[in-house]
């Protein structure tokens, strides 16, 4: 069994469990939407855009973000330990011959603490579901026309890593600031649907 | 990193043909359906964990790696030439067969 996602019946008992934790003391009202608020704070696509400008100008840093991107996004301020605990963060660098994009079959696996929500699309089952079967097609339904010789790599975010793309950096920006050049980059680049 | 990791063996290094298991389980389960008894090539150990399937079940379960394991589209779908990359756990993984691992992805 994977991908037995009904909502409304576990929704009801979730909530049924958190009305018995609070009436018995264990769980203060409103904690639960504090935490979260807490774990969403500070998520923002702009992080991913600040890591990939800073990867488009420092060799150094981007294969170090490519080796062990958990240690290399503290270097900008960033961490994925928001959480419970720290979650491993895999990046993949586009170039000439590769582009990447990411999914998650089984559920909506996602950097949020990092990113932010993730897009509607991003969870739903015809994304999820089509993407690994025929990415060319996908992506060029998103607007995004590879040349036939791009080889595409899908990567399943199936257990515990979360992924993040590293686009290229679009021809005529050498002039562009920093902050102008993350302002290029989107939450689709940074899954892989779309070129930055 | 718990010290007792660090003593623990991987089963499977980068480069390693694997074969996923066809098992279909009653319980939940992190082997994607679409990957079920496929070959493929262990590219990255990406951490240890405990099985999912275990989890899922009420159990502590056993850490063990987990790897990204990468796929040829035509392998998985029977055509394609797209590669696709997936993240499991040692358990639902055995050695390729002999012959299964001169194919290429």
């Amino acid at each position: 069994m994977s991908g037995d996602h009904g909502s409304a019946a576990i929704a009801g008992r979730v909530r049924h469990v958190e009305a018995l934790l609070e009436q018995r003391g264990l769980l203060d009202d409103g904690e639960i939407d504090r935490r979260i608020d807490e774990f969403l704070a500070g998520g923002s696509p702009i992080n991913g855009a600040r890591i990939v400008v800073r990867a488009w100008l420092d060799a150094g840093f981007h294969d170090r973000l490519l080796a062990d991107a958990n240690a290399t996004i503290r270097e900008v301020g960033l961490s994925m330990a928001g959480g419970l605990q720290e979650q491993r963060l895999k990046v993949v660098a586009n170039n000439e011959q590769e582009h990447n994009v990411v999914v998650c079959t089984l559920c909506s696996c996602y950097p949020i603490a990092l990113l932010g929500p993730s897009p509607s699309w991003y969870k739903s089952e015809a994304y999820r579901s089509r993407v690994v079967r025929d990415p060319r097609g996908v992506l060029h339904e998103f607007g995004l026309k590879l040349p036939a010789d791009t080889r595409i790599s899908v990567w399943d975010a199936s257990a515990e890593s979360r992924y993040m793309v590293v686009p290229r950096r679009p021809t005529g920006t050498d002039g562009f600031s920093e902050s102008e050049l993350v302002g290029l980059v989107t939450r689709k680049g940074l899954i892989g649907t779309a070129a930055v | 990193m718990h010290p007792a990791i660090w003593l623990m063996t991987d089963r499977f290094a980068p480069g390693d043909r694997v074969r996923t298991s066809s098992r279909d389980p009653e319980w939940h389960t992190r082997l994607p359906r679409y990957t079920r008894g496929v070959v493929g090539e262990v590219v990255e150990v990406a951490g240890h964990h405990p099985l999912a399937d275990d989890r899922a079940r009420g159990r502590s379960g056993r850490e063990q790696a987990v790897y990204h394991v990468r796929f040829a589209a035509a392998d998985l779908f029977g055509d394609g030439t797209h590669s696709v990359t997936v993240e499991l756990w040692e358990d639902y993984l055995e050695p390729a067969a002999d012959h299964e691992r001169e194919m290429t992805a």
